[in-house]
Formats: C-alpha cells, sequence, structure tokens
C-alpha cells in the first residue's frame, strides 16, 4: 500500500489513472497534488486534436485512426488515449456523452484507453480541466492523445492551443464558400479532413475549402488572446518553410482514406519537430495555461473577499444604470463607491 | 440563486453509465432514462446497444462512474449481470451501484438484489423515481 497515487498510475494501474482524472475534473486539492507530482512525466505525446461540426464523424474517424496507430501491422503500435468532449446542459449541468457509441472497435484493446467529458460550461469547445487530463495521460506513458472537442462551429478554436496537430473534419453540404473564408475554425487546421466524401457534394467542399487555402496560405500562426497577440518566443527558425494544411477525403465507416490520414499526421508531426515548431507550440500552449489558471486564481481569490451583498449592490446599480460596468470594475477594485 | 456566487460552478457530478448487455436492439428505454439523468443533472455516459460484460466493465473504469444503469429486454439478466458483477469486483470498483431496468420477471428481483444490484424496474417505472434512487444510493459516499 505504500506506493502514492502518481507511482500507481505511473506504473500503469489503470483504476488510479480513472480515479485521477475524475478528481482533476473535479478540480479537487488531491488530484492537483498528483498532478503536480506527475508533471515532470508530460511532454511526450502527440497531441492530437480532431474537431468540427456536429455531424461530420469526428468519433468514428477517432475511432479509426485509434485502430490505425494499434493496428498489429503498425512497426510499433503506439498507446492511445481518447479524450472525447460533449456538451453540458447550460440550464442542469447534465450531459449524455455519447461518443463511445462509435468506438466499439476498441472495446477490450488494453493500450486504448477512452474518456469522455462534459464540458461543463465551457465554451472553446473543450472543458475547462481537458489540458489537465492530456497531461495526466502523457504522464501515464500514453504516446498518441486523440482529443475530441464538442461539435464546434466557428469559434470553438482551444484545441488549437492545445494540440500538436489540429485536424478539421468537415462534410459535404455544410457550407459553401462563404463559410470558407470566415475566420475561425478552418484557420486552425493543420490537416483538414472531408470526410462523408462518398455523399454528393464532396467535390464542392473540396473546391470550396482549396480556394480558401490559396487566399489564406502561407499566414504565421500567432496565436491572438483577448485581442493581444501572444508573443511567441524565440526567434525564427531557420527553416521558415511554412507548413500548407492539406485536404483529404475519407469515409470514417468504412476506413477508406484514413491510411492518408495516417501519413499526414505523421509528416505533420516531423514537420514540427524540424522547423522548431514543435517547441514554439509547447510554450505557447504552457503559457495559456499558466495565464488561465493565473486569472482563474486571482478572480476566485478576489470574489472571497468581496461581500456577496456588496456584488449584488453592484449589480444592482448597473441594473438602475447608475454605474456602468467599467464604474462598478473600479469601484470594486479600489474599495470605493 | 442564494448560493454562494463565489464558489465556481465544479465539483462533483453523478457519473452513469448507460449500457445494453446483451443482444436485443430495443435501446428506447435506455435512451428515456439517460435523458432524464441529464435532465437530472447527472453526466451519462451512453454506449450503444450489444454490449458484452466486459466491454460494460471495461467502460465503467475508464469513465470511472458511479453508477451502471443496465436495460435488458432480452430475458438474458440472469445470465449476463452475474458476470458483469464479477468484472467490476476484479476491477476494484466493487462499490459502483448496478440499477437494471427491462423485462425482468417479479421473482428474479429480490434475486438480482441478492447479487448486489440496487435498484429494479419494469416498465413504466417513473424516470423521477430511478433519479431519487440512484442520489439515495449514493449519498452516503457523496
Amino acid at each position: 500500500m505504500g506506493k502514492s497515487e502518481a507511482e500507481s498510475i505511473l506504473s500503469g494501474d489503470r483504476r488510479a489513472l480513472a480515479r485521477l482524472l475524475t478528481q482533476v475534473e473535479n478540480g479537487s486539492h488531491e488530484g492537483r497534488r498528483t498532478l503536480d507530482e506527475l508533471f515532470p512525466h508530460t511532454g511526450k505525446a502527440h497531441l492530437i486534436g480532431v474537431t468540427g461540426a456536429p455531424g461530420t464523424g469526428k468519433s468514428t474517424l477517432v475511432n479509426q485512426v485509434a485502430l490505425q496507430y494499434r493496428s498489429p501491422a503498425a512497426a510499433n503500435p503506439k498507446r492511445v488515449a481518447i479524450v472525447a468532449v460533449d456538451p453540458s446542459s447550460p440550464f442542469t449541468g447534465g450531459a449524455v456523452l455519447g461518443d463511445r457509441v462509435r468506438m466499439r472497435d476498441l472495446a477490450g484493446d488494453p493500450g486504448v484507453f477512452i474518456r469522455s467529458m462534459a464540458s461543463r460550461g465551457s465554451l472553446g469547445g473543450l472543458a475547462q480541466t481537458t489540458a489537465a487530463v492530456v497531461q495526466v495521460f502523457d504522464a501515464a506513458g500514453y504516446d498518441v492523445i486523440l482529443i475530441e472537442t464538442v461539435g464546434a462551429g466557428q469559434t470553438e478554436v482551444d484545441i488549437a492551443r492545445l494540440a500538436h496537430t489540429t485536424l478539421v473534419v468537415e462534410s459535404p453540404g455544410l457550407g459553401d464558400e462563404i463559410q470558407a473564408i470566415k475566420a475561425g475554425i478552418l484557420e486552425i487546421a493543420d490537416i483538414l479532413v472531408i470526410n462523408k466524401a462518398d455523399l454528393p457534394g464532396a467535390e464542392k467542399t473540396e473546391h470550396a475549402l482549396r480556394g480558401m487555402l490559396g487566399l489564406a496560405h502561407p499566414v504565421e500562426k500567432v496565436f491572438h488572446h483577448h485581442g493581444q497577440a501572444m508573443i511567441l518566443p524565440e526567434s525564427k527558425p531557420a527553416d521558415t518553410s511554412q507548413w500548407v494544411p492539406p485536404i483529404l477525403r475519407t469515409i470514417s465507416t468504412d476506413g477508406t482514406g484514413v491510411e492518408e490520414l495516417m501519413t499526414a499526421i505523421e509528416q505533420h508531426a516531423q514537420h514540427l519537430r524540424q522547423s522548431g515548431e514543435w517547441g514554439r507550440r509547447e510554450r505557447a500552449r504552457l503559457e495559456a495555461e499558466l495565464e488561465a489558471l493565473l486569472t482563474e486564481t486571482l478572480v476566485r481569490k478576489f470574489r472571497t473577499s468581496v461581500p456577496d451583498v456588496r456584488y449584488d449592490e453592484m449589480v444592482d446599480r448597473l441594473v438602475q444604470r447608475t454605474l456602468s460596468p467599467w464604474e462598478a470594475v473600479k469601484a470594486l477594485l479600489n474599495g470605493g463607491a | 440563486m442564494s448560493e454562494r456566487k463565489t464558489s465556481p460552478e465544479q465539483g462533483r457530478r453523478i457519473r452513469v453509465l448507460v449500457a445494453k448487455p446483451g443482444l436485443d436492439g430495443h435501446d428506447r428505454g435506455a435512451k428515456v432514462v439517460a435523458r432524464a439523468l441529464r435532465d437530472a443533472g447527472m453526466e451519462v455516459i451512453y454506449t450503444g446497444l450489444r454490449q458484452t460484460p466486459e466491454m460494460i466493465a471495461e467502460a465503467a473504469l475508464q469513465e470511472d462512474v458511479d453508477v451502471v444503469g443496465l436495460s435488458i429486454l432480452s430475458g438474458a439478466h440472469m445470465a449476463l449481470i452475474p458476470r458483469i458483477l464479477e468484472l467490476l469486483k476484479a476491477n476494484g470498483q466493487e462499490h459502483v451501484k448496478i440499477f437494471v431496468g427491462g423485462i425482468i420477471p417479479d421473482e428474479d428481483a429480490p434475486r438480482l438484489k441478492e447479487m448486489g444490484v440496487t435498484g429494479v424496474y419494469g416498465p413504466g417505472a417513473p424516470t423521477g423515481t430511478i433519479v431519487d434512487e440512484i442520489r439515495l444510493a449514493l449519498e452516503p459516499a457523496a
């Protein structure tokens, strides 16, 4: 019994792993402590994000990609973790998490671990604790972590901050050329996948996406955080060759095109490593995480110092229009008005 | 709205695996229950039709659920449920509460409960009862 939770997880105890994921999701103190202990063991896994509109076949595609990584034909089968996020009800906080339905081919394989997560009110396509859950899998020795976002629309782009490689899954008939040039989800794609390519309209979708890419690339990826560019440290690498997202067609119900997709994922990983982008993304991600945690902690700390009565009074005054939101913030921070 | 606004909407949510073991292909009941549990604020992991006991135990482990809800209309419950209980136990998950719904003959219900099943529900059971009994079963732990 002398083993700590972290040691159990490092030695491959799946029950301990599942338990820690729950603790981390719930933001418990024990969970955080174990995570602290595990953190030095992270940073090894390839994080692959899968996003796209609801019903484009993300889960089925994740199932196929995981099967390829696990294939006995693969030179060295990789251990695969899947984090599948589905939305929570904004009213009751409940959720139906149904991504496992499409992943039954993976059952019984001890080299695969699937965890469903509810978004719990977070709006960026992931849950607030998804990054921490991914860290746990990384420390537990999973080589590849597939992160499936909630069915995402146009602004759920958090995944690009978290993943090394982001797949944006489209399917025929969902949008026209105007959708394709809007900012947002298409821009974050490292690989564009047209799934359900056997449906009519695949040609048109591909054409629209190619047009969009032709206009948009090459563009350097600098994330804008609250409207401000996040300045990524380190000067530009010697190799400035830009990655142009390939557009691939798949039919994930029968596996068509999945091998080509695997090749593209591998090529993207290689590109990231060779160009130094891997390290830069890693740094940007950790910085974003630090900032998010700092913000959350500061806000919580501050809020506990303000009595609810005073807070409610400020809201009342906003409603009465006797105070503007900015004035209210100033008043709360300075303890005046 | 009298809750303290300072505490973020976090903390433990009841996690339930809803599964259909065996070969019958009718999952309407399971879906109705899944929806009702969602509306009661629980996180429901829905796994779909034709699950083997092994698949159910594995999903229960990975998802670290508090409750497994099984829907069985095929009559195979006396074969499937002991196996599921055995596998959960082997995985160190004997604390997980099992609820069974479907077509379960009256004389089987007490036998299932003896094996360790917490609740057994037939057709027409109000979903509110299931919600209440799940909450009650988890109370000492939560």
